[in-house]
């Protein structure tokens, strides 16, 4: 299948971006706040086998429960750990309170901390300056949270490290063939993730000719791309406004998969490990393929 | 009209809508929080403005959110903005009147855990963690927090001080140069709880309709101190528990 322009090579499968682009030990961050999360690409990593992760995300959510679950990771680094609406990520709660399938480390910072983190890292900065976290106990459990006085007014500030991963993996709607990408609906922090890698992937729901984009739209250009892969529906159960809706059901079915450990297993052996990508998910996994019209 | 027939979380979603104003501009939590909100923006708060850690601002859900960051948050906002916008412009800019907050475990100076349940480093419960809320917490112009009463939440002493009220109480949150006054009140199923003006402890203010104080004392670890005189929270109106049951159904349909 011709996907778009061939010169350029930018734009290509995402089992082959994958092997080209994340590493073992690799500092990676798949962004996407409830919205656009890049499920098709976690997938992928999961079945490559990538091992010994650093992974960022806000909110960790189901993806990282699974890649977790599956060995991937060595370290996260977080906000908000939870089945949105649910309840616990069952996978991240095993590994940290009973080290299964091996401990996880954490580096645990909220919400403005991150988001302020990634505007540091895009930014080219070592650090963010914020107002946050005076008398947390945040504090005193992250070493790298720390206090500074402001040069000129004397005023104690919270400094927090820049987020630097090697790679940033996002998903979004479309992308024209030269691969500029177009992102829209809730943003996240997506712009700042790729914008602060090393190297990024972009999953898209469709390859267009033309964007046809407002002049001030969310737009990546392509040339801050390593690789641009076209996955249509490669965020489900999360969602891509103005294509499909969230699977509010499918992260409610997860609950009961993921609190135990072979039924965790065995989920992730048929709909993961056993399908070659995301069309061959989405076909066999039955709550996907009553939702999902090809 | 009151409503003849209503349950407890019913009472405890409706008395914490009303603390929040018209024309407020509040910066909602996931799940009760939401809930209360949305009843207060869908009965006596048409003109309040709803913003949502994920970006959305002025968001106005026909259905509750199941999660932070839900289609119909962003499809029904007056805009979208990027998150560290959320928190760098609009939280930290000082545009916030209410935060509004859940939380595992308080104490009586309304500082929340939503952290862990026992020892950070080998925790008996991985709760999810922040979010958003310690920079809510501190940043609000003030805060309102809604949970369920039990000695379980209630507790004397935070496992884990996630995001602060009124630290240890007296002056201390101003020492401290928190930018916001903190929690106003904490709503749960049995009645309201409001910090003493002067030693900002919490104290039972209002007790809700059909409940006593033997229940809010038994749910409560530490020795709950009673205000000056206690009110009788009003049971929901016919419109109030109609709206909240509205609101309810159409997000059961949407969820099935």
């Amino acid at each position: 299948m011709r996907v778009g322009n061939i010169e350029d090579g930018r734009i290509m499968p995402l089992d082959e971006a994958v092997r080209r682009f994340v590493n073992d030990g690799d500092h990676l961050a798949l962004e996407g706040f409830t919205h656009l999360i890049p499920f098709a690409a976690g997938h992928e990593i999961i079945r490559q086998g990538r091992k010994n992760l650093t992974l960022y995300r806000m909110t960790p959510d189901l993806i990282y429960d699974q890649m977790i679950g599956m060995g991937c990771a060595k370290k996260l680094v977080f906000s908000w750990g939870g089945n949105p609406g649910v309840g616990s990520l069952h996978r991240f709660r095993d590994a940290v309170e009973r080290g299964w399938p091996h401990k996880i480390e954490l580096e645990e910072r909220s919400h403005a901390d991150l988001a302020n983190a990634y505007v540091a890292g895009a930014s080219n900065l070592p650090f963010a300056v914020m107002r946050g976290y005076v008398a947390s106990d945040l504090a005193t459990h992250n070493p790298r949270i720390a206090f500074i006085s402001c040069p000129f007014t004397g005023e104690k500030l919270a400094a927090v490290p820049a987020v630097r991963p090697d790679i940033t993996i996002i998903h979004a709607q479309k992308a024209d063939r030269r691969g500029n990408v177009l992102l829209k609906g809730i943003l996240g922090v997506q712009k700042e993730a790729v914008l602060a890698a090393k190297r990024t992937i972009v999953t898209v729901e469709e390859i267009v000719d033309e964007l046809s984009a407002p002049s001030n739209a969310c737009i990546l250009p392509h040339w801050v791309l390593s690789a641009v892969c076209p996955v249509r529906y490669g965020a489900w159960p999360s969602y891509a406004e103005g294509y499909y809706e969230r699977s509010n059901r499918f992260y409610q079915a997860w609950d009961p998969i993921s609190k135990d450990r072979e039924a965790f297993t065995s989920w992730m052996e048929e709909f993961v490990l056993g399908t070659t990508g995301c069309d061959e998910f989405l076909q066999k996994l039955p709550e996907a393929r009553d939702e999902v019209t090809a | 009209m009151f409503a003849n027939d209503f349950t407890s979380s019913e009472m405890m979603a409706v008395a914490a809508s009303r603390l929040l104003s018209d024309r407020a501009v509040c910066f909602v939590g996931i799940g009760l929080p939401s809930k209360a909100a949305n009843l207060a923006r869908l009965t006596h708060a048409p003109d309040v403005t709803l913003i949502y850690e994920s970006g959305p601002i002025g968001a106005k859900p026909d259905t509750l959110p199941l999660s932070i960051g839900d289609g119909d948050l962003s499809l029904t906002a007056d805009t979208v903005v990027p998150t560290h916008e959320i928190f760098r412009y609009w939280l930290q800019g000082g545009r916030i009147d209410v935060g509004f907050l859940g939380a595992a475990q308080i104490d009586r100076y309304a500082n929340i855990n939503t952290t862990v349940i026992g020892d950070y480093e080998s925790p008996k419960v991985r709760l999810p963690g922040a979010g958003g809320a310690p920079e809510i917490a501190a940043s609000a112009k003030e805060v309102l927090i809604v949970l369920k009463q039990s000695r379980a939440a209630f507790v004397e002493k935070l496992d884990f001080v996630t995001s602060v009220g009124h630290l240890d109480g007296g002056d201390a949150r101003i020492n401290a140069g928190l930018p916001g006054a903190g929690p106003t009140a904490v709503v749960t199923d049995i009645g309201i709880l409001t910090p003493d003006p002067i030693t900002r402890e919490l104290q039972l203010s209002s007790l809700h309709s059909g409940r006593t104080l033997d229940e809010a004392r038994d749910a409560t670890e530490w020795d709950l101190k009673l205000a000056d005189s206690i009110a009788e929270t009003p049971p929901p109106t016919e419109r109030e528990i109609s709206a909240l049951r509205d609101l309810e159904r159409r997000t059961a349909d949407r969820n099935r």
